[in-house]
This record gives structure tokens, C-alpha cells and sequence, in this order.
């Protein structure tokens, strides 16, 4: 999300002397009921397959762990490289490894791609068991909820009964809020970081934007493109359209201005004349390389149907049985989850006498800048966390 | 007399008989926190629940990472969402001068809490009071350092103002403790004269009362 208009990995995203090394995604396919994972809109799934990354070792009291949770883009790989030679570390690296807030030393990591998704979790591009071949638009919606229940199951797979934190950013901040609410007794602390209990109409806005993008793209076909030419053009417009969600105007304006890419004066034609065109576009055509268009198609509705307090009277309410911590964190200049969002979220606790921690930083990043190094988020994230433990493990001594 | 004590330079003066007025195990609410050294200790020391409230990022920040709860905002919108009743104490040291509102900040540390700790620096010190008089200056002391068209401070009041405005709001005063401007705690006498700083303890009289 962060490559510079140069088209260089940035310095933040390659791996560093604090990394947690080579690491490697697992696979994980529960065993299910004859009706198989029940999702929200009423269909069900016959199986799921779950991708899955573990970092650090899992405590002799099994309370040190720690799930992190992704983004619409994101995928299991947090941090560390696949391979010696990957020139890009996992897309939280910043924030996961020895020494850095997210400590392996300490804590027992784990993230997993998000059901819908498309890497290695069961989404649209996964074989449709029923047809032996890729489900498409056949696979049904799931929900930020569903989800969760699928970590859910992976959570008592790995024996981890009560997590020492949940956390994530933006859609993750999403899925950390559900789990607090929906397992109030499997959670200690929630990291909700520049999120929302709710999209915003502008937000779904956007969203909606990006998928009549891919949907318009001839390649489409309806979504049964799986070993054809796929709809790249419309899922990099769709990208291009999340970019500028993600920076703020003040950002853009010092990073391109209306400087020119590579040219010192205009092509009168519709090649790339600005470097916000040459990024957009770069960021475009590298989000095709990596990503299903269907995937993005059902993960950004999911961001979209998001309610926390759907099915509830009020936020507070739905809130009501909380029994986390909780630090929030916006950034001042994100727009596309703006602190108001957060705040909401704060005050719901608060309503409900929730001990909550809400921290508004100072950034010119945008909503990228929860991905990108800033000192002062470390920090928080970092103290946060260690005293959490403390307490988690005060309150396990007076048990024994 | 006897000094209150003091330890390490950043201390405030009032946090010590402060701390004392706060019974152990309380649930504590800190509006304009600082750095959270108060409720750190009530926490530590006091087994208290504590929740702190302040406006300054860099404080914030402090405050996270000594292990304090806190919220990042103005302390009027910050206590909004509370329910009434949620904190046995709410304390507000050495800032209702700076409130622009600060009936509104009071009743609503009223509502949130069953009591309120409030420190503010006296106006009504004789040396302010000769300052003006003699220099025909705003008065400047080492509690109020500001110069008139640069400060902070918007609504300061004198230990007289401040009885005032309890009896005009109903709010009973469960304590007063006074400082002269180099912290030596003193007694009532002649206080709007000697105290350079006033604590009071006040809650809401119940109805009838």
C-alpha cells in the first residue's frame, strides 16, 4: 500500500535486523458438521480451508497470544519473509518481531487470511466441491461475523482459549470489535486501530465505485473468469480508487504535487503525464498480480454490510458485554475512518464503563498510516499490551 | 505547619493531599491528566480504578505508557457518554481556571461522580492582590506565570469566589486544604488572604437537604 512513486519495495516494508525471520504459511481444513459452516446470510459453506501464520512460541499457560487481524488486501503473511532472498518483508513487519510491539519474544502471533479472501483461505477463487470447479460468483456472502467464527475455530484448533489481545486496522479493526463482542470471554484487550463500528456512506461510496469497475471490465463475466483472461483492468481501477481513499490531500500534495513522471513537459495525449498518475497506476497494476477481483468484490461488501450495532438498539447496547480493555487509535488525518469513528466507539464503551484507552495521533498519512513507522503508535500498542499481561497475569495468580 | 510532600521535580504539589482524600479501592476519574503520575499512584498505591481524561497528545501518550486508561480529547465531551454515578471521584487539579465553561466542567464532574477534588490557584493572594493595587499590573506569581496576553489561565477565581459559587450551586464542601504559594500547608484563617492554592472536596446535597 506504501511503494513510493519510484516503484521501489520502501524501506518499511523490506526486512529488517528485527525480523522474525523466514516464516511459512500453514494450512488448516476443520473437520465440519454434515451442514457444514454455516454462514450468516443463510448458506453454507460444505468446507473451508483456513491460511494461517504462527510467530513466537505459544506460553506454558497458553495466555500470550496474540491475533492479528487483516485488512481487505491483507493476508496471513504479518511479518518475516517467505524466502532468504524475498526483497519484501509481511505487510505489518513494522509492528511484528523481536523487540518491536507486537514482541515475538513475548507474545505467541498468529493471523490468518479471512474467509472470502484469496490467499489460501476458502473465498470465490477456492474449487466449488459441489462442481469441481472455482465457485465464482456461486460462493455465498460472508460476513466480518463469519469471519470470525472461522477464527474462531482456529483459535480452539491451536488451544488458545483466551486471547491476550485482538488486533487489526481498518477492516481488521472491524473483525477485532466483532470478536470482543461476539466472544467476550475469549478476549482480554482489543487494539482497534483506525476503524469503525460502521462504514460511513462515503466509504461505501468508494467501495461500491471499485466494484462497478470490476464488474464493467468485459474480462468479468460475471465472475466466471477462472482460466481466462481476468477482469486486470477493472480490479486495478479499483485499486486506484482504494489508493486515494488511503492517502490524505496533504499527503499527495508533498509526495507528487503536479510534478511531472519522467517528462518535462506535457504529452498532450492520455499517456502518464503526473506522478500521481504514474502511482496510481503502478499500484494498480501490481494489486493484479496478487489479488482476485472476486475476492475484492465480496470482502469490500463485507466492510460494507459491517454494523456493530445491527440488531441492537444502540452501539451501547451492542457493546454491553464487553469484558476486554480497550485502546483506540485514529490518525488526524485519516478521512476515510475518521476519529469521529473512533470516538464513537470510545464513548459506546465508556457508556458501559469499559476501562478504554483512545489516542487521536498526529499524521499527514492518512488511513495508510497505521501501515507505516510512527514512534508514538509503537509505543502505545507496546505499553498497552505489556500492561495487559501484567494484568492477565495478576488476575491468574489470585486464581491460583 | 507542615509541608506537603514532594518527590521528583515534576510532581504537582496538591497530587500528595490529593491522593489522600481518595479512599482506597475508589473508582477514579483524572480530567487533564497530564501525564497520569496521579492516577498512576492512586492505581499503584491505592488499588484504585483509574480513568484519566486530557487534551494534550504528547501527554496522552505519556500517560498510556504508564499503564493508565485515558482518553484523547476535551474533558467536557470527554465525560459526556458517562452514565451518572460511574466514579466514586472525579479530580480536576490545577485547571478549572483553564475551562472555558467551568460551571459546565463542575456539574458534569458532579454527575459523572459522586464527589469532586478541585485544586486552583487563589486569586485572592495578597501579593496578587498588591500587584495590582501597587503595580497596576495583572499579577503574575510562580502558580500563575502567564503573562496577560498570553495564557491559559480564563477563569480565575478566589477561594471566596469559589464558596461562592458551591452555595449558589447547592454543592456541599466536604473539605478545604490550603497552600501558601511555596506549598506549606496552613489552616482556614484569613485563607483567601494566605493560601497561594485551595483544594475543596464537594458533592451535590441531595434533594430536601
Amino acid at each position: 500500500m506504501v511503494d513510493d512513486a519510484t516503484h521501489e519495495v520502501p524501506e518499511e516494508s523490506r526486512p529488517d535486523a528485527q525480523s522474525v525471520g523466514v516464516v511459512e504459511t500453514k494450512f488448516w481444513t476443520p473437520e465440519l458438521p454434515p451442514e457444514g459452516f454455516e454462514l450468516a446470510c443463510g448458506e453454507s459453506l460444505p468446507s473451508i480451508t483456513l491460511a494461517y501464520e504462527t510467530y513466537g512460541e505459544l506460553g506454558p499457560e497458553r495466555d500470550n497470544a496474540v491475533l492479528i487481524l487483516h485488512a481487505l488486501s491483507g493476508d496471513a503473511h504479518v511479518a518475516g519473509v517467505h524466502s532468504p532472498s524475498d526483497r519484501k518483508a509481511g505487510w505489518w513487519d513494522i509492528m511484528v518481531g523481536p523487540g518491536k510491539p507486537y514482541d515475538t519474544n513475548k507474545y505467541f502471533i498468529i493471523c490468518s487470511n479471512i474467509l472470502g479472501g484469496c490467499k489460501g483461505s476458502t473465498g470465490p477463487s477456492s474449487i466449488n466441491p459441489e462442481t469441481g470447479e472455482p465457485y465464482g460468483l456461486d460462493f455465498p456472502m460472508v460476513t466480518i461475523g463469519d469471519m470470525v467464527r472461522a477464527q474462531r475455530m482456529l483459535m480452539d484448533h491451536l488451544g488458545i482459549e483466551r486471547l491476550l489481545a485482538v488486533t487489526g486496522g481498518s477492516m481488521g479493526g472491524m473483525q477485532a470489535l466483532e470478536w470482543a463482542v461476539r466472544f467476550p470471554d475469549r478476549v482480554a484487550s482489543v487494539h482497534a486501530i483506525a476503524t469503525a463500528a460502521r462504514l460511513s456512506a462515503q466509504a461505501i461510496a468508494f467501495d461500491e465505485v471499485g466494484r462497478q469497475a470490476i464488474m464493467a471490465d468485459p474480462n468479468w463475466c460475471a465472475g466466471d473468469y477462472y482460466g481466462k483472461e481476468t477482469p486486470e483492468g477493472g480490479l486495478a481501477v479499483a485499486r486506484m480508487i482504494g489508493h486515494i481513499t488511503y492517502l490524505s490531500p496533504e499527503q499527495m500534495r508533498a509526495k507528487f504535487g503536479r510534478r511531472l513522471q519522467d517528462r518535462d513537459s506535457f504529452t498532450y495525449d492520455f499517456k502518464t503525464d503526473f506522478q500521481v498518475e504514474s502511482y496510481l497506476k503502478y499500484q494498480g497494476n501490481s494489486f493484479v498480480q496478487r489479488f482476485d477481483a472476486n475476492s475484492y468484490l465480496y470482502i469490500s461488501k463485507a466492510m460494507d454490510y459491517y454494523d456493530l450495532a445491527a440488531g441492537h438498539h444502540s452501539l451501547v447496547e451492542a457493546l454491553a458485554g464487553i469484558k476486554a480493555r480497550f485502546l483506540a487509535v485514529s490518525f488526524t488525518s485519516d478521512w476515510l475512518f475518521p476519529t469521529r469513528q473512533s470516538k464513537e466507539i470510545v464513548k459506546a464503551l465508556q457508556a458501559n464503563g469499559v476501562p478504554t484507552t483512545f489516542l487521536e495521533i498526529t499524521s499527514s498519512y492518512g488511513h495508510d498510516a497505521f501501515l507505516l513507522p510512527d514512534e508514538e503508535f509503537a509505543d502505545t500498542v507496546s505499553a498497552f499490551l505489556a500492561d495487559v499481561q501484567e494484568r492477565v497475569r495478576r488476575e491468574e495468580a489470585l486464581v491460583r | 505547619m507542615k509541608e506537603a510532600p514532594r518527590a521528583g521535580g515534576r510532581r504537582r504539589p496538591d497530587y500528595a493531599l490529593i491522593e489522600a482524600l481518595v479512599p482506597p479501592g475508589a473508582k477514579v476519574l483524572d480530567l487533564g491528566c497530564g501525564d497520569g503520575e496521579l492516577l498512576d499512584n492512586l492505581i499503584q498505591a491505592k488499588g484504585c480504578e483509574g480513568q484519566g481524561i486530557e487534551i494534550k497528545e504528547q501527554l496522552v501518550a505519556e500517560t498510556i505508557r504508564r499503564g493508565v486508561p485515558v482518553y484523547h480529547g476535551d474533558m467536557l465531551e470527554g465525560m459526556t457518554h458517562y452514565r451518572d454515578d460511574s466514579f466514586d471521584v472525579v479530580i480536576l487539579s490545577q485547571t478549572l481556571q483553564q475551562t472555558t465553561d467551568p460551571l459546565a466542567v463542575i456539574e458534569e464532574m458532579l454527575r459523572v461522580g459522586r464527589r469532586a477534588i478541585i485544586s486552583f490557584p487563589n486569586f485572592g493572594h495578597w501579593r496578587i492582590r498588591l500587584q495590582l493595587l501597587l503595580e497596576g499590573r495583572m499579577p503574575r506569581s510562580e502558580l500563575l506565570s502567564y503573562p496577560w496576553f498570553n495564557t491559559p489561565n480564563v477563569h480565575l477565581c478566589t477561594i471566596t469566589d469559589f464558596r461562592g459559587l458551591c452555595a449558589a450551586q447547592s454543592l456541599r464542601i466536604v473539605e478545604e486544604i490550603f497552600l501558601t504559594p511555596s506549598f506549606h500547608q496552613i489552616g482556614s484563617f484569613l485563607a483567601n488572604w494566605r493560601a497561594g492554592l485551595a483544594i475543596f472536596q464537594v458533592e451535590r446535597k441531595e434533594v430536601g437537604e
